[in-house]
């Protein structure tokens, strides 16, 4: 990439750029297997235009990693989406989308350590690609709600047998949405949010 | 038709990871252990800086910046996260990092702080949070 030539270089246009009196940010997970809407969903709630940021994983230790590629590979790119929505003039709040093999989104310093809380994407035509990620979430002590993307010719299930299939406790918010719908994914937002200030009302840890 | 069930991994999920062991030389049974993030500067600076850093210009670049430094610091002219960096830059996070680094030591840009989980979360934070969104 050529770094000169300032006039063709990208960056935020005007109306994309944060305001001097921003301080601070914080961050929220949206996760799920493959497909699930995860990209969908962070598009429809950014202010900006959805960004990519990627890294380099390689491979540190000696062995065989059989579930990963051919036995040469020793690097993976794991990329992630990202949008952002101005909270107030000092607050800004961005959304991560974690494509790829999950296993490798928690070696992503920082990620999950640092979120605020993660919304788990499940399909009802495929619950079990989300089963993993929210073992992960649970063992890190990250808190998640659960939002249902319905999508059209997905069997709709009673909320409590999803609950039960899932094996989530009652305090777990589930809920159902279209992510392609900005009102809907902000309503997703907006549960975790809740749920996040409950845990702080009962003196949960996050 | 029942949904699939869900196999817990453990019995109990244990409440917090323990604190990360040396990744070198590893001979753990856990595969994700064979993996590190690649690249130079694993040391703790790089890790002070987070996706979400937002990173400020102090300065015009000088005549000494690198092209990479200067494309850096036209672009947080405005803050700017270092996820965001990485993007316009199209560069990996990990090397926006080492950017960063380089250009806190020169005192060329400014870092503010991200704000991370707590063990007690912060209700105001939480709040206006949730005013922001519901404006949405
Ligand atoms: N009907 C319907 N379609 C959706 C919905 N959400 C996403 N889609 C579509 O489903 C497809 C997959 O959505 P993505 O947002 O790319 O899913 P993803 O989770 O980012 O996928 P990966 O990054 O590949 O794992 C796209 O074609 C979307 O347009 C929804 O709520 N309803
Ligand atoms: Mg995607």
């Amino acid at each position: 990439m050529d770094f000169n030539g300032s006039d063709t270089l990208p960056g935020p246009r005007t109306e994309d750029q944060l305001p001097h009196t921003a301080q601070a940010a914080a961050k929220i997970v949206i996760v799920g297997g493959f497909g699930v809407g995860k990209t969908t969903m962070v598009g429809s709630v950014s202010e900006i235009r959805p960004l990519t940021t990627e890294e380099t994983m390689t491979q540190a230790g000696i062995g065989i990693d059989d579930n990963y590629g051919s036995e040469s590979k020793t690097a993976t790119t794991v990329a992630m989406d990202f949008g952002r929505i101005s909270i107030t003039d000092q607050l800004v709040l961005y959304l991560f989308g974690t494509p790829g093999q999950q296993r490798f989104w928690f070696l992503w310093n920082g990620l999950f350590e640092g979120a605020l809380g993660a919304v788990v994407l499940v399909d009802t035509r495929r619950l079990e690609v989300s089963f993993d990620v929210m073992g992960r979430l649970e063992e890190r002590g990250v808190p998640f709600v659960v939002a249902i993307n319905s999508f059209p010719d997905a069997p709709r299930y009673p909320i409590a047998e999803l609950r039960r299939a899932l094996d989530l406790s009652a305090d777990i918010p589930m809920v159902e949405c279209d992510v392609r719908r900005r009102a809907s994914s902000r309503d997703v937002l907006l549960t975790l949010v809740r749920f996040l200030h409950s845990l702080a009302l009962t003196g949960s840890a996050g | 038709m029942t949904p699939p069930r869900r196999q817990r991994r453990t019995p109990a999920p244990a409440p917090e990871p323990p604190p990360p062991e040396p990744a070198e030389g590893g001979r753990e049974k856990n595969p994700e252990r064979l993996y590190v993030v690649a690249g130079p500067g694993e040391d703790g600076a790089r890790a002070a800086v987070d996706l979400v850093t937002l990173i400020v210009a102090r300065a015009e670049p000088p005549p000494s910046a690198s092209p990479e430094q200067a494309a850096l610091l036209r672009l947080c002219s405005a803050p700017l996260s270092a996820a965001e960096l990485s993007a316009y830059l199209n560069l990996p996070f990990s090397a926006i990092t080492v950017l960063i680094t380089e250009l806190l030591t020169a005192e060329l840009v400014q870092a503010r702080a991200p704000i991370v989980r707590q063990a007690v979360p912060d209700r105001s934070l939480l709040e206006a949070v949730m005013h922001g969104l519901q404006r949405l």
